[in-house]
């Protein structure tokens, strides 16, 4: 199975005094010694203003970047020392991304779209296509497999673009304001989705600047001025959360 | 703040490894994935990419088109030359100032023919329009009215020693060289209306009917009897022109080693009082010059392909360039999926190659396509090397790699954070 599925005594996230420092004059720091763990199958809003930092932490926790210094475990993998490939393979195995604009890629279909979710990983064409005609019956959109994406409404756009998150079974999915461009009637169901994922036991990050998203999470972590500001602390986990995740 | 710790070990490898530290398997991207991620922006931006293709494709269709043509018209001139010989020497007499009379010796042929290596020897000369030379379909028709058509007395050997063949009828022999009979070259017999031998028709040349027993299929070594009518050496002087006729030009074949050694002594043998007189030549040598001069052009031709098809590959590095810059958001996400640089990379690379690669295909079937009807315009046989095929193919795919290079290596240097970045 997957590289971290013996690990479940192993936090999801871990980050350990991460400094993020973008050299200038002077050097600005979007994220000034941030600490925070996260537990197999919690779901965690992060929340703060634009220039917080959370885009940053978002980054590197995705392993899109790289801390000035601290350390990044993923799924208890130390991402650190890490070369750009091991990275690339960090990202292909343990991550998945769900994006504001949901970066769909026109000219393929949703199945095609969600069967990318495994592409570098070297997954067989048809295994791949297998493996995203269940993701995507399982965020709603079975009757929409060869639709390509601007055939389908903003939600269901962003459901293709979840299911192709969840199509590689990640130790994490890293929203980034999943609902920012969906009307509240759309976002409310991509949210419904998010936490029906969760409560299968998916671990999932939110990156939001809406504070009244972030309040119907079951963990908030506010981020200001590149530090944690506030964290609601690990949710008792609610139940059924953890086995569902073996 | 320094960086603590690595005090956290890889976890359970599972089976397959990326080694350097980690437990996590490398990312990987089929080579069939490639070819269909390569693909895709082609697919999906139809015009641009028919575009780009069509700047390659003139390229290579010019330069396939050119060695092809070059080809099949040198194929035609060779199969001329083969037809013709290049063992066939033609003797005239000089004539004009200081340049002898215009007649060879009455002795030329019998003593021609007296050289070892020579193998047949065949005398040609004009019988001019102002001793009866005139061919007419009748004899109300005026004199002056004759078509541009010559007339020519020869011996029963020429059809031979020119390795020329008759469309209809037959040639002289012996015999009828010395009747009223005449053998049509192929213009002329068309000018004079007849086409069949059968219809047992006669022509009127000088004071005499003479019968057509044959017509002569277009003759490489002497272009001239396309434009003549033929009668033997004998009529002419007994029907035409009451007089004695000497020989004009011999056709000399020679055994296949020995034409230069023939020619060196043939002047002195055809007129041995005044050898600087005579005029020796070989009728194949002009074709050859025909052919060295059409693969003079074939060089400046390849040269303007290959100056269209640089054209073409800089307009697909322009292409790639941009498409990199409209794509920055596809690049972001695939890095995202998981795709390392080298991923990348190979897609935008696989890209520019099977855009040039297309444009080669669809050169290679124009410039075969022009070849082939321009050759059957031509009535040539269709010659298209299979080089200029596999070679326009190649030279494309190369192209498309060069020009691909600098765009997909500067996909893959894009960032991640950079390329996901939304504005």
């Amino acid at each position: 199975m997957t590289a971290w599925s013996s690990t479940l005594d192993v936090p999801a996230l871990e980050l350990v005094d991460v400094v993020k420092r973008y050299p200038g004059e002077p050097p600005v720091s979007a994220l000034d010694g941030v600490s925070l763990t996260v537990d197999r199958g919690e779901m965690v809003g992060i929340v703060g203003p634009s220039g917080s930092g959370k885009s940053t932490l978002l980054h590197i926790i995705g392993t899109l970047d790289r801390p000035t210094s601290g350390a990044v475990r993923l799924a208890g993998v130390d991402t650190s020392a890490m070369s750009d490939r091991q990275l690339s393979a960090v990202r292909s195995q343990l991550l998945g991304f769900v994006f504001q604009q949901f970066f769909l890629l026109e000219g393929m279909s949703a199945l095609d779209n969600v069967a990318n979710g495994l592409l570098y990983r070297g997954v067989a064409p048809a295994e791949r296509r297998s493996a995203a005609e269940d993701a995507l019956a399982r965020v709603g959109l079975g009757h929409r497999l060869h639709h390509v994406p601007n055939k389908l409404s903003g939600g269901e756009r962003q459901r293709v673009a979840i299911a192709r998150a969840i199509v590689n079974r990640p130790a994490i999915v890293l929203a980034d304001e999943p609902t920012g461009n969906l009307d509240s009637k759309s976002g409310a169901a991509v949210m419904d989705l998010i936490r029906e994922l969760h409560g299968e036991g998916h671990t999932i990050l939110i990156i939001t600047h809406d504070r009244e998203l972030a309040d119907s999470l079951p963990r908030q972590v506010s981020v200001r001025d590149g530090r944690i500001e506030h964290d609601s602390g690990p949710h008792p986990v609610g139940v059924g959360s953890i086995e569902a995740g073996g | 703040m320094a960086v603590v710790q690595h005090s956290t070990k890889p976890v359970d490898a599972g089976d397959e490894t990326a080694g350097r530290g980690s437990s996590i398997p490398r990312s990987r991207l089929r080579l069939g994935d490639i070819m269909r991620v390569g693909a895709l922006g082609l697919r999906t931006r139809r015009l641009r990419t028919g575009l780009s293709t069509l700047g390659i494709a003139i390229g290579i269709a010019a330069m396939v088109g050119v060695l092809g043509l070059s080809a099949s018209s040198q194929a035609d001139l060779d199969a001329k030359i083969r037809a013709l010989g290049t063992n066939l020497l033609e003797v005239q007499a000089g004539s004009g100032f200081g340049r002898g009379t215009g007649e060879l010796p009455d002795t030329a042929v019998a003593m021609t023919s007296r050289i070892g290596p020579v193998t047949a020897v065949s005398s040609l000369t004009t019988v001019s329009a102002d001793s009866g030379g005139t061919v007419r379909r009748t004899d109300t028709i005026s004199e002056g009215i004759n078509g541009g058509l010559s007339v020519f007395a020869t011996d029963p050997g020429l059809l031979d020693t020119l390795h020329a063949t008759l469309a209809d009828g037959v040639f002289f022999d012996n015999a009828t060289a010395s009747y009223p009979a005449t053998v049509l070259g192929t213009t002329a017999a068309r000018t004079l209306g007849i086409t069949d031998v059968a219809d047992g028709l006669r022509v009127y040349i000088g004071g005499q009917w003479f019968a057509v027993i044959g017509i002569l299929d277009p003759v490489e070594a002497a272009p001239g009897l396309d434009r003549a009518a033929l009668i033997g050496l004998t009529a002419a002087e007994t029907f035409v022109i009451g007089d004695d006729l000497a020989p004009e030009t011999l056709y000399v074949r020679t055994v296949d080693g020995a034409v230069d050694d023939v020619r060196g002594v043939l002047a002195q043998t055809v007129n041995p009082a005044t050898p600087e007189e005579v005029e020796v030549s070989r009728p194949s040598d002009a074709l050859a010059a025909q052919e060295a001069a059409s693969s003079a052009f074939t060089s400046l031709f390849l040269g303007l392909g290959a100056v269209a098809l640089l054209v073409g590959g800089i307009g697909i590095a322009n292409v790639m360039v941009i498409a990199v810059i409209e794509r920055r958001s596809e690049i972001g996400l695939r890095r995202a999926l998981g795709a390392t640089r080298a991923h990348i990379r190979r897609q935008f690379l696989t890209e520019a190659v099977l855009l040039a690669g297309a444009g080669g295909l669809v050169g290679v079937g124009l410039g075969a396509a022009v070849t082939a009807a321009y050759a059957r315009s031509q009535g040539w046989t269709i010659v298209i090397p299979p080089v200029a095929l596999v070679g326009g193919l190649a030279a494309a795919i190369v192209i498309g790699g060069v020009a691909g290079l600098y765009p997909a290596a500067r996909a893959s240097r894009l960032a991640p954070t950079e390329a996901l970045r939304s504005n």
